[in-house]
């Protein structure tokens, strides 16, 4: 187990890159701890699994280095990085039955065979794969494949880290969220340090302590899950993570005040200094309340999903969705939308721009 | 209550007919002639058995039949080790891959009478290019036509020349068919060149390997044109194999009945290891 840094990491396809638009990578720095639990977030592209493939050792990275606990591995191939990964499809050794397959690493590595049984009874235990140890690996289901995929990443004991590339792609829904489980509940019993990547915002948060969102090539904001939905870094944290996303509405700012569609904005504190460029209004739907004073609008679509309604309001030609809990407008109507203050921020060229005003203490 | 009716065997009747015309009939013809002597003039006389138990006692069968499993054996001993290995060490991305596909299946592309012509000049030893460099510029002395060892290195030589390739192709097409996902987890296990062969890449090329068994066997062990072209069966009869006999037999000699129970002999035979070869090669598929 260690710690692992990303130093000045930079990573093209191109032999010779010519400027930033032909990265895939542009320029990350991280640090994972020690047993932390992370999700990579990011749309298709972004650059999360180059990133891991970097992390692995199937890749080198143009420039940067890589160090676990300090020490470079940028060059080492993946074998002696001691690693373990998990692939977005099932890999299992057909011809192997489930027990082989489980102990195939260890063997590889030479360790003893007393030590083999032992470690591969005791992830046969936790994944509940028991009572199919000496079947033919071939015959089994997508999810108990994958199953036998983790147990492959899992049964060392010395590895630094753990990756899951979408591991769940190909499992059923109801399995799914079972997996998942387990796999958070793994985490906490073998303590390795664990990344995970992933384009789904729900499987993100449910397994990670650290969320590390990324979109094109970029890290925009690292988090635990409440911070990242509280308060986006970026409008695309914002628009990404939350369903519906994010509201991103375009502002203008006069005399420190910021302006939608000509109406002063409460925001949750002052502006930062030279704020400027492209300025937007970041508000979560949870947080847009009808009201009877505020910005007019007209309400153009409702959507009940179950636990609450999403309203689409527009105004002007701006749609702004809110999140009803009572009883929901109907289509046509007039209201007016209130933004919550404490909620509501601004965004220049996508970053935030704002700094919360001080809690009274006794709120 | 279940209903049922019968319309299904019209949509069958069209193959049906189809092999009745091209296989059944065809071969009926051939029982026909196996258990009757002819004399010509459409005049037949019943032999029942006489004929198919004239062939299995005849050491000339026996020695065709020693021939023809030599040779097949040994096609199959090369070609598919060797078809594997080339597939192994060809590109699977770039530049290079459709030159190394079209190049490997160039020699498929040139029919067999062809192939044995080419091969019986290139073989001569005074004029042809092989012939000429073995006898005089290496200074082994290499014959075909008067030394049965060299008859027969070539006759292999040249099955292998013509149909390693189909090995190829297929090993191939099994090898391209494997995500990168199973390399790379392959790596990050520790597993070594041969393991990865080993587990992943020879489980992966079974089925296709299956086919390409059974179409080298079948096509070696009916062999005719290119041995029949290169060496007509010499020098002796040491390179008679079955079909070649088969055909001296029918229209040289013409005995139609004993070729004729010659040839099921031989087709019972094909058969019989055809699907010998399957079942061995598909049991563990069916657990």
């Amino acid at each position: 187990m260690a710690k692992i840094t990303l130093k000045n990491l930079r990573h093209s396809y191109y032999p010779d890159p010519k400027g930033p638009q032909d990265f895939a990578l542009k320029e990350v720095d991280l640090d994972w701890q020690d047993g932390g639990a992370y999700a990579l977030l990011g749309p298709s592209g972004c650059g999360k699994s180059t990133l891991l493939n970097i992390i692995s050792g199937l890749l080198v990275p143009s420039e940067g280095q890589i160090l676990f606990d300090g020490q470079d591995v940028t060059t080492l191939p993946p074998d002696q990085r001691n690693i373990a990964q998990v692939f977005q499809f099932p890999v299992i050794y057909d011809t192997m039955t489930v027990r082989e397959n489980l102990a195939f690493p260890l063997k590889n590595r030479g360790v003893d065979p007393a030590i083999i049984e032992k470690r591969v009874a005791e992830i046969a235990e936790m994944l509940e794969v028991t009572d199919m140890l000496d079947r033919k690996a071939a015959g089994l289901s997508p999810d108990n494949k994958q199953k036998i995929s983790m147990g492959r990443g899992l049964v060392r004991d010395d590895v630094n880290v753990v990756m899951f590339d979408e591991p769940l792609t190909v499992i059923d829904p109801h399995l799914k969220w079972k997996l998942r489980t387990k796999l958070k509940e793994l985490h906490q019993r073998v303590s390795h340090t664990m990344i995970y990547v992933t384009h789904d915002q729900t499987e993100a948060l449910t397994f990670a302590d650290q969320v590390v969102v990324m979109q094109l090539g970029e890290v925009v904001q690292i988090g635990t899950p409440e911070e990242l939905f509280e308060r986006p870094a970026h409008t695309f944290v914002g628009h990404f993570i939350g369903s519906p996303g994010m509201n991103v509405l375009p502002a203008e700012v006069k005399d420190g005040q910021a302006l939608f569609a000509g109406r002063a904005v409460a925001l949750e504190g002052p502006i930062n200094a030279g704020a400027s460029g492209q300025l937007e209004i970041g508000i979560r739907p949870e947080f847009v309340r009808l009201a009877d004073t505020g910005i007019p609008a007209t309400v153009t679509r409702v959507a009940d999903v179950g636990r609450h309604t999403v309203v689409e309001a527009t105004v002007g030609t701006h749609k702004v969705a809110a999140i009803q809990n009572g009883p929901a407008p109907q289509k046509g109507d007039e209201v007016h939308l209130h933004f919550t203050p404490e909620h509501t921020r601004l965004y220049a060229d996508g970053w935030i721009a704002t700094t919360p005003a001080q809690k009274e203490s006794a709120a | 209550m279940k209903t049922e009716n019968q319309k299904a065997w019209f949509f069958v009747a069209p193959v049906l007919i189809l092999v009745a015309f091209n296989a059944i009939i065809p071969m009926m013809t051939v029982v026909n002639y196996s258990v009757q002597e002819t004399f010509g003039d459409n005049l037949f006389f019943w032999e029942g058995l006489t004929w198919f138990e004239q062939i299995l006692r005849s050491e000339r069968f026996h020695a065709a039949l020693g021939r023809q499993f030599f040779f097949t054996a040994m096609i199959l001993l090369i070609e598919i080790p060797l078809g594997i290995a080339i597939a192994l060490s060809m590109p699977r991305k770039g530049f290079w891959v459709p030159v190394c596909l079209v190049l490997m299946a160039l020699p498929m592309l040139i029919p067999w009478n062809v192939v044995g012509a080419m091969w019986n000049i290139f073989a001569l030893p005074d004029i042809g290019l092989l012939g000429y460099f073995l006898n005089h510029v290496l200074g082994i002395n290499y014959d075909m036509t008067q030394d049965p060892v060299a008859a027969w290195v070539t006759i292999i030589t040249m099955d292998v020349w013509h149909w390693t390739s189909l090995v190829v192709l297929l090993s191939y097409a099994g090898l391209v068919s494997i995500p990168d996902a199973y390399y790379q987890a392959a790596k990050i296990d520790g597993a070594s060149n041969w393991s990865v062969f080993r587990f992943i890449q020879l489980p992966k090329m079974k089925s296709v390997l299956t086919i390409a068994i059974l179409l080298r066997f079948m096509d070696s062990f009916n062999i005719y044109t290119e041995p029949f072209v290169l060496t007509g069966g010499g020098p002796g009869n040491s390179t008679t194999l079955l079909s070649i006999d088969l055909v001296k037999i029918a229209l040289g000699q013409f005995d139609l009945g004993p070729a004729a129970a010659m040839s099921l002999i031989y087709f019972a035979i094909t058969l019989f290891v055809s699907w010998l070869f399957y079942t061995l090669m598909t049991k563990d598929d069916l657990n």
